[in-house]
């Protein structure tokens, strides 16, 4: 109720959100609604038996830079209310920090969102902030993450520092949701190695940099697992999720030539039980204006490995083919389509993702998606999803 | 030596072919040097910031509007291009989306392309000339191909420009990927400024006429202050209305790299 009183006073705000010319305040957002329909009936105890799943998100962008330029700060509250899942209602602050930029260095200080990567299948060494899988299990939403950020750029190249003092847990659908296995993540009974447990201290550091045609990023962190075990609980009603310590090395790569981006992206990792390498690699090709039109097709293909035991965090890219294509049509609408699927070659799971999006008058973006997950056995990740394919619509306006 | 009455006319035409040659060699001379006069006339410029509107209008007069921020970084060796970034703030959905480009002569420019949704950095191909920039009808390689080496340049004629006198230069693409394969472009005589360009496609024909307007001197660099882009193949037109330039802010290497672009805002 809380947040539904929330998300009406941001609506109510909205008109007010103008970018104020001369001021060095700024104010957007915007509002979604999301509507998910699923193929099947629900194929556990304790979730909702409707097909549908409604939510409604909203996110403001307060930011603020100093007349020189030098200082800025941001503020991006996000909010998140589902009508069948409690679980997947949320409040976050996906920005709140300040800034001092110098000649050569820049200080941070809050809650921010970084990402790192060059793959389109997987995001293997991104690694900072915690994944909103609840929100969406493609692993592109994510949670603030607060930290202390030194960044020194030189002409060599940039290396940032990161110090974070509080771990976010990642979200799961709850026992009324969909996208989950038999029994429910109880978030709330999250376990830690460390006995610091959420205020363990994590470490980062980071180069990147290019040489020619070639991008690279190289990466170390130090602290607690973004990605979580499971343990039963002694009821047997639900799992909990247990974060261990864990140190990583990261590397990622691109290599850009005419038409073609050749991206690979590596970790190395000291988890629970063992130290295991992971990498994806492959391809994105682009046929620019396809028969003489504004349009492109992007075609992509990555390799995807993951050494690592049963014991660790589960994850779907072991041993994976990911071959997908993306439409860019340059139209004033910005019109793109992305379809991909992941193929296990082991076990033949299957997992088929496809993302449409276009932009209507200046401020509507509607979007448009479909996932299936066919072709797995018991054992594998997604066994447990057999039954909810699912079209998802989301109508978003801009302010 | 004896001539027969065949040999005179060859002669004669081989001579007449050496005077072209000569004429060819002369106006292209002359084409470089009228679009190098007019490019160096702002060398010194330093960096420049301008804000500026991208009217995009379809063939039923249908309007959509982009503002978008450009700041550029000089490179005055003729042998390297300019540093430019490319930031847009509406529509909305894409505001924050920033381009990042190291233009190159002859050799492929470096770009970066930031996607404030992810918070991404993503190098992109630049094989990409002639792909329209952000749905409008300029293509990138109108944006980036402004160096003056990226071409090569006959002169044609000098004819009336509205108010004004203009050579006209013919000017052809020397890096590859272009969407053209050549250009016409419009030089003022007085203050050397190009008034108009003329596009004409990779079959020869004319695909897109660009208008450069309200020129305006800051302190002896001149800076064209509405463009329209008009496509005479589709009647599709795009103009760009821009602000006050802002030249020597101060903007230096730093301001131009990928590692920037997430902390932009």
């Amino acid at each position: 109720m809380r947040m539904l009183i929330l998300i009406v006073t941001l609506v109510a705000l909205a008109p007010f959100a103008v970018y104020a010319e001369d001021s060095t305040w700024s104010v957007s957002g915007n509002l979604d609604l999301q509507a998910r329909l699923f193929a099947d009936d629900a194929a556990w105890a304790g979730q909702a038996s409707q097909f549908g799943q409604t939510s409604v998100a909203a996110q403001a962008e307060f930011r603020w830079h100093s007349e020189s330029g030098n200082q800025r700060a941001s503020i991006m509250p996000f909010l998140r209310w589902d009508n069948t899942d409690s679980e997947r209602s949320l409040t976050d602050l996906r920005e709140a920090y300040w800034a001092y930029e110098g000649a050569e260095a820049e200080v941070l200080v809050g809650a921010n969102t970084v990402f790192w990567g060059v793959t389109e299948s997987v995001h293997l060494v991104d690694i900072i902030n915690q994944t909103d899988f609840a929100g969406d299990l493609d692993g592109e939403d994510k949670l603030g993450q607060p930290m202390i950020n030194v960044t020194v750029q030189k002409d060599w190249g940039e290396v940032s520092a990161f110090v974070m003092p509080w771990f976010r847990k990642r979200t799961f659908a709850g026992v009324d949701g969909r996208l989950r296995a038999p029994l429910p993540v109880d978030t709330n009974r999250a376990e830690f190695e460390s006995s610091a447990e959420q205020e363990h201290i994590d470490f980062a550091l980071r180069y990147s940099h290019y040489f020619g045609d070639v991008d690279i990023g190289v990466n170390v962190f130090s602290g607690t697992s973004r990605e979580a075990r499971f343990v039963h609980s002694g009821d047997g009603q639900s799992v909990m999720p247990y974060y261990d310590q864990i140190d990583q090395m990261g590397l990622d790569l691109q290599y850009t030539r005419d038409t073609w981006l050749w991206k690979l992206e590596a970790i190395a990792r000291h988890g629970y039980s063992q130290t295991f390498a992971a990498a994806v690699g492959g391809f994105e090709y682009t046929i620019y204006q396809i028969s003489d039109s504004a349009a492109d097709l992007g075609l992509l293909l990555e390799y995807q490995y993951d050494g690592r035991n049963e014991l660790e965090p589960l994850t779907i890219a072991d041993n994976d083919v990911f071959a997908g294509t993306r439409l860019a049509l340059n139209d004033v609408q910005d019109t793109t389509v992305l379809a991909g699927l992941s193929y296990d070659v082991n076990t033949g799971e299957t997992f088929i993702n496809i993302e449409a999006e276009r932009r209507f008058g200046d401020n509507w973006v509607v979007e448009l998606r479909a996932r299936a997950f066919s072709g797995a056995s018991r054992g594998d990740t997604t066994y447990w999803l057999a039954q909810d394919d699912y079209m998802q619509l989301q109508i978003a306006r801009h302010f | 030596m004896k001539t027969s009455k065949l040999t005179w006319p060859l002669l004669a035409l081989v001579l007449t072919a050496g005077v072209f040659e000569g004429a060819r060699a002369n106006s292209d001379e002359r084409g470089f040097d009228i679009a190098a006069r007019s490019d160096r006339s702002d060398i010194g410029f330093g960096d420049s910031s301008v804000e500026l509107q991208m009217v995009l209008r379809n063939a039923a007069g249908q309007e959509s509007t982009r503002s978008l921020r450009i700041a550029t970084l000089e490179k005055p060796n003729e042998s390297v291009g300019d540093k430019s970034l490319v930031i847009f703030d509406t529509p909305r959905d894409i505001e924050g989306t920033a381009l990042l480009s190291y233009a190159k002569i002859l050799d492929p420019d470096d770009q970066w392309l930031y996607l404030p949704a992810l918070k991404r950095v993503k190098r992109i191909s630049s094989a990409n000339k002639s792909g329209p920039f952000v749905g409008s009808e300029f293509a990138f390689e109108d944006f980036t191909a402004i160096e003056l080496n990226k071409f090569t340049y006959t002169y044609m004629r000098a004819e009336a420009c509205g108010n004004l006198m203009c050579d006209v230069l013919e000017r052809q693409p020397r890096y590859a990927n272009s969407g053209y394969t050549r250009q016409m472009a419009w030089v003022d005589q007085v203050d050397f400024q190009i008034r108009k360009v003329e596009f004409y496609d990779r079959r020869g024909d004319l695909l897109k006429v660009l208008e450069l307007t309200d020129y305006r001197n800051y302190a002896g660099v001149w800076r064209a202050h509405q463009l329209s882009m008009s496509n005479v193949q589709t009647n599709k037109q795009t103009e760009l209305i821009y602000g006050d330039y802002k030249f020597g802010a101060g903007l230096s290497e730093s301001n131009f790299v990928k590692g920037r672009l997430a902390r932009l805002r």
